[in-house]
């Protein structure tokens, strides 16, 4: 990243790639994306939203405890989801240094905290009728708390540097090797405990045991939650380009004072 | 690179160096244990490769920020910036001098304190072997960590947040393998790993870690 | 070996601060650096150091041939005067540190703990280390603060032997070094914060 002059000349040649990532235009085409955005996640969360919680039938064993996949399971794929979009905005800053890109990882990792926390949250209101406890050591419960902190190490990092590129710049290089130490814990979280696992009857990678009234609105509200995550990205990332123009105006006035 | 280490490790050394203070931390976190969970010889066993591989790794954590910051601080990480070395080689052997300094003096006395939890006698062993492969990713990742916060004032508390999680793997496996290798148990797998965490950290953190500086003395 | 600099945009905190500046430092050559604080002295210094890239232009020489000398000395209190000088001479491949001890008339010193060291002391020996990088070019950041008039006579007299047996000099001062040397003033090269040629490509792209 120290040849910055060699980036921008490159980025020149494929611009027509890039143009979406220029600040204005995606301040434009954010702007005009956003209603439909917004309409739709109404529309596809308040669908499935409905659909489960009032119009499946209640499972035999559990009662209607069960209803609360309709919100676990889209906040946990929102959550991974997230992060993978943190990664992949990091690389893309990295390497062709777009401002955007670096805004929108920034704007990413609130939401995918706090849907960390849902997950778990929701998990735990689930697990305590089915499973008698509120929290168990389970691979998958457990390297959603990993999720959690690293979701926090990363937003801690942005919020003590003081320079915004120079905090781009790092956080973009811990998201890179935060991603391998957060694979490497899945792995080893589920080596740790693997004689234990419990409830995978319960989760996505199983749905041949859902039966297909749960299914639908499911998928549905996965699409929802997704639609959910990438509004307040798009709000997020407009709110911080802004708050970057105010930044490089302070800065431009203060190099006029000097 | 050899003066580098040789001075670093004399700074450690001379005084306010701080050399032997994560020890004496791990010897006052092994000795608080017994405190809270009661003086149960079979209870301190089980949980004996647990609280050493925890203690360990805070110690580690301690000295941490000395490893860039004070040369930050002194302009001393400038001009290593501009020096002969690559700074992927400045990188490494700082996180070879902490190593030396803090992570094998744990590795030594961890059988030691081991005995003081009453831990059976391969324990001396497998804590000695776990940690000798383990503490060197300890130091490295550390070293990554803090690289990223060392243009910040007060990057202490930040550098824990940042580099535990990053710890997680190295800590499961480890303890994982000390616990299978006490019990008699087949630890291949969780020794391997542990190794290839440790080789690949040592290998590639320090590409990470160069950036994090470079972009830090801008 | 010669430095130059081609219009050269220098920035702090990503703020362009000195633009369009083109110089040539000649071997036996030492160049004065002028301008008023806060002006981008440093700035410059550091991006001709390596130690940060500049947002336009480019310099000719690669980091590896300058020796930087910066407001702080980079001493480690609790190593001696050798120690420390030592150091700086082994990273850089010199063994021997007595000429240099010599000439910053540190000798008597060399085995006093750098710490118990007066300021004006300190600043010899940060000075002293410049001699053992064996590199041509210095780039000097205000070399002679604490320095007392008989130290900056030693200095003065150690960049006049370095520049004699074909080494330069780039010094950002505000005293009258009593050197032979051009006096380049940055002060025309303040970067314009309104220029519109400027804005779009090295700002950020369009926070305009």
């Amino acid at each position: 990243m120290a040849d910055m002059h060699r980036t921008r000349q490159a980025r020149d040649r494929f611009n027509f790639l890039w143009e979406w990532a220029n600040p204005v235009k995606f301040m434009w085409f954010s702007g005009k994306a956003l209603p439909w955005l917004i309409g739709l996640t109404v529309l596809t969360m308040a669908v499935s939203l409905i659909w489960g919680f009032f119009f499946t039938p209640e499972a035999v064993n559990f009662g209607s405890s069960v209803k609360i996949i309709y919100v676990h399971v889209p906040t946990a794929t929102v959550a991974i989801s997230a992060w993978f979009m943190m990664l992949a905005a990091s690389l893309i800053w990295l390497i062709r240094r777009h401002h955007v890109s670096a805004l929108a990882a920034r704007a990413a990792a609130p939401v995918g905290m706090v849907m960390t926390l849902a997950a778990l949250a929701t998990g735990a209101i689930w697990g305590q009728p089915m499973w008698g406890t509120w929290w168990a050591w389970d691979p998958r419960l457990t390297s959603f708390l990993i999720l959690f902190l690293f979701y926090l190490g990363y937003m801690a990092l942005w919020a003590a540097i003081e320079n915004p590129d120079t905090a781009a710049d790092l956080t973009s290089v811990l998201a890179v090797v935060g991603s391998v130490f957060a694979f490497l814990s899945r792995y080893a979280v589920n080596f740790w405990n693997q004689g234990l696992h419990q409830g995978a009857t319960l989760s996505l990678d199983k749905e041949e045991n859902i039966a297909d009234s749960y299914w639908i609105p499911l998928v549905i509200g996965i699409v929802g939650f997704m639609l959910f995550f990438v509004t307040l990205v798009f709000i997020r990332t407009r709110t911080e380009i802004r708050l970057r123009r105010v930044h490089a105006l302070e800065l431009r006035e203060r190099m006029k004072d000097a | 690179m050899i003066a580098l280490l040789a001075r670093d490790m004399r700074l450690a050394i001379r005084a306010g160096g701080g050399f032997g203070l994560g020890l004496a931390f791990f010897l006052i976190v092994s000795t608080l244990v017994p405190f809270a969970v009661g003086p149960e010889g079979a209870v301190l066993a089980r949980i004996a490769p647990g609280i050493l591989w925890v203690g360990a790794l805070l110690a580690c954590l301690l000295s941490l920020d000395r490893i860039f910051q004070l040369d930050f601080e002194d302009g001393s990480l400038d001009l290593l910036a501009t020096a002969p070395i690559p700074m992927e080689g400045t990188v490494a052997v700082k996180a070879l001098a902490h190593w030396i300094t803090t992570g094998l003096p744990l590795v030594v006395a961890a059988p030691v304190f081991g005995a003081l939890m009453n831990m059976p006698e391969p324990g001396y062993w497998w804590i000695f072997v776990t940690l000798l492969i383990g503490t060197p990713a300890l130091s490295m990742i550390g070293a990554f960590g803090a690289a990223l916060t060392v243009g910040l004032k007060r990057g202490g508390l930040l550098l824990s947040l940042l580099v535990l999680p990053l710890y997680i793997p190295t800590l499961i496996f480890g303890a994982e393998a000390a616990t299978r290798g006490i019990g008699g148990f087949d630890n291949t797998t969780p020794l391997l790993m542990l190794a290839g965490i440790t080789a690949a950290s040592v290998a590639l953190l320090p590409f990470a870690a160069s950036a994090a500086i470079r972009i830090n003395l801008r | 070996m010669e430095l130059t600099a081609r219009d050269l945009t220098v920035s702090r905190g990503g703020v362009p601060v000195l633009e369009g500046l083109s110089f040539t430092l000649k071997p036996g050559q030492v160049l004065v650096l002028r301008g008023p604080n806060g002006s981008g002295k440093t700035t410059l210094l550091r991006t001709l150091a390596g130690l940060q890239p500049p947002l336009a232009g480019e310099v000719s020489l690669p980091p590896e041939a300058i020796a930087y000398g910066a407001h702080a000395d980079g001493l480690k209190g609790t190593l001696t005067v050798a120690e420390n000088l030592a150091f700086w001479a082994s990273v850089h491949g010199t063994r021997d540190i007595e000429p240099a001890l010599t000439r910053f008339n540190l000798l008597g010193l060399r085995n006093r703990a750098a710490q118990s060291l007066s300021a004006g002391q300190k600043r010899r020996l940060g000075l002293a280390r410049l001699l053992v990088t064996g590199r041509a070019i210095w780039l000097l950041d205000e070399p002679t603060v604490s320095l007392d008039a008989a130290s900056v006579g030693l200095f003065a007299d150690a960049v006049r032997t370095h520049v004699a047996s074909g080494g330069a000099a780039l010094i950002a001062t505000h005293i009258d070094l009593g050197l032979e040397a051009e006096i380049f003033d940055v002060t025309p090269f303040k970067a314009d914060p309104d220029a519109p040629s400027r804005t779009p490509a090295a700002f950020d792209e369009a926070f305009t």
